[in-house]
């Protein structure tokens, strides 16, 4: 990988990391389990990469069935997160008194 | 290269509705918004990156993707409130898996990675496969299935675990240095199958009680999994969503260890839960059982309750039982209130959301720091399958192993009402003195049974 590129990657990642404390330090423990949850299914953004390498090409059979094992785990992860958080976060009501 | 311009613009899209998620999680009005918003990013992002010229065929991707979305649809549906920190869990695992195989197929793709290439393939194969391994423990020790939530502990075992690292780095290095050498694939699987082993290592010496921190690092290891697994593909919108995680998840550990009034290190290496050594405070006093219809009696001249719920309410699955009893003392005009601690439960939490699943409001819910200030003027504290969070050594007694830890001071009501199956001590194995405290009365038996009969003596009464 170019140099430049990877400096710029780094720096990306410095502040996403604090941009990540920044937002998150705020949320409240009432609403830590949906957040793990949520964030289960922001970590299923793997899939990105396993689709690259699911589509490769004819001359590249491991690559492209690895990549479709990735992509199938990460799917769980994108699938699963999500849909378990909004029924979480879709049974958190107020009552009226 | 314009398509491939486009779509990475596409990514930065994906990229602000994952923060603007996280953003608006931190409100009960606006979270099923964000979530949804989230999702509608990372779909995105998905259709696009199929554009790629780099796809050249569909086969294997709509396969893995079909598969994948069924099994992840009926985790999410199938599975209980109660059973929501095993299910993390599990995700977890898949997650750092998933970058695993992401790091392999990278690896068998024929070109020359170069010194920097090979050494994120292998930060990424490792977080991936120790993820994975500790995953899968953490949630055995957390269904209690296969292994118990015991801490197993042996003699050396620090060295054990070093050596194991030593291992997975030696492979490390010689892999790295030339991915295109035909023995590459063997340090491949040395170095992941050292990591395998280390996640397994890591996470066997830690008790049941200290799940909801192993939880919350595993979570942040698998967002660092797809961090490295970004800088293995070139591709920032991993980097970004991993940084989210991996920060989401430390920030978690570092709370859940605060609340425990102990070090990250201590929890790791501590193996805290085993069998206690040094003398606990000389517990006097005299236990005193109450009745269901003398418990009625407390409960109906109260004007202030409180309820304390532990993970024994989700054992017994108490807290529809819990909402019953709380629609008898409003109707009866009492104020309850739901004492909250961060530890209470198997993640964090994991109370909330039980009692929301319940159709309990969610401003009934107090955290520890602001119902403590309160304590003194509730007329019944009861607590409901909770131990530790509860007991008053932890402020007192400096030979206790729970002390300095923060406690909803419970003692402090007029009358403690606790709810127990049987005098048998908390997850860390520690004596209670709030127990035998003269304004403290036991009502043993299953809580939800427990609970039910309150609720008829309320039902019989008016």
């Amino acid at each position: 990988m170019d140099t430049t590129i990877l400096i710029t990657m780094i720096f990306i990642l410095v502040l996403a990391i604090f941009l990540g404390v920044e937002i998150i330090s705020k949320v409240p423990s009432l609403l830590h389990t949906p957040l793990m949850s949520g964030s289960n299914a922001i970590s299923g953004v793997t899939v990105v990469g396993a689709l690259i390498a699911a589509g490769a090409g004819a001359g590249e059979n491991t690559t492209a069935i690895l990549g479709g094992i990735a992509v199938g785990l990460a799917m769980v992860n994108v699938a699963g997160g999500y849909f378990v958080t909004d029924r979480m976060l879709n049974m958190f009501k107020k009552k009226d008194k | 290269m314009a398509l491939t311009n486009l779509i990475n613009l596409v990514y930065i899209l994906s990229a602000v509705t994952f923060i603007l998620g996280f953003k608006m999680i931190s409100s009960p009005e606006s979270a099923q918004r964000g979530n949804l918003i989230s999702g509608l990013g990372m779909a995105t992002a998905i259709i696009v990156t199929l554009m790629l010229p780099d796809i050249e065929r569909f086969q294997f991707i709509f396969m893995g993707a079909a598969v994948g979305a069924a099994i992840g649809l009926f985790f999410a549906y199938r599975t209980p409130m109660t059973g929501m920190p095993q299910m993390v869990g599990l995700l977890n695992g898949f997650g750092g898996l998933a970058s695993w195989f992401v790091a392999l197929a990278e690896f068998e793709s024929p070109r020359d990675q170069g010194l920097f290439g090979g050494s994120v393939l292998w930060l990424a194969a490792i977080i991936g496969a120790v993820t994975f391994s500790g995953s899968i423990i953490a949630w055995a020790k957390l269904d209690e299935k296969f292994i118990s939530g015991k801490p197993i502990m042996y003699k050396g075992q620090q060295i054990v675990t070093l050596v194991v690292m030593l291992g997975m780095l030696a492979c490390g290095i010689m892999f790295a240095k030339d991915t295109l050498d035909p023995n590459a694939l063997y340090y491949f699987g040395g170095f992941s199958l050292f990591a395998f082993i280390l996640g397994i290592l890591l996470t066997i010496p830690i008790g049941g009680a200290d799940m909801p921190v192993v939880i919350c690092l595993l979570n942040s290891y698998s967002g660092m999994a797809a961090c490295a697994s970004g800088f293995v593909v070139g591709n920032t919108l991993l980097v970004v969503a991993g940084a989210l995680v991996g920060a989401s998840g430390i920030i978690l550990t570092l709370i859940m260890c605060k609340a425990m009034n102990r070090s990250v290190a201590n929890v790791f290496l501590g193996g805290f839960g085993a069998p206690v050594t040094g003398t606990a405070m000389e517990v006097s006093g005299e236990i005193k059982p109450i009745k269901p219809d003398e418990a009625y009696l407390v409960l109906e001249a109260a004007q202030s309750v409180v309820i304390v719920p532990g993970y024994g309410m989700a054992v017994s699955q108490a807290q529809h039982a819990v909402r019953e009893l709380t629609e008898q003392l409003e109707k009866n005009g009492t104020e309850v209130r739901f004492a909250i601690h961060p530890v209470a439960g198997r993640m964090p939490g994991h109370m909330n959301v039980l009692l929301a699943e319940a159709n309990i409001s969610y401003d009934a819910m107090v955290e520890m720091d602001a119902i403590n200030p309160t304590m003194e003027t509730v007329d019944v504290c009861m607590i409901i399958g909770a131990n530790d969070v509860v007991n008053p050594a932890a402020r007192v007694d400096k030979m206790s192993p729970l002390y300095g830890m923060p406690i909803i001071n419970a003692d402090y009501a007029k009358t403690v009402i606790i709810m127990k199956r049987s005098m048998g001590k908390g997850f860390a194995g520690v004596e209670n003195p709030l127990f035998f405290n003269n304004n403290s009365r036991m009502l043993f038996g299953d809580a939800k049974a427990s609970l039910q009969a309150l609720v008829s003596e309320f039902k019989g009464g008016n």
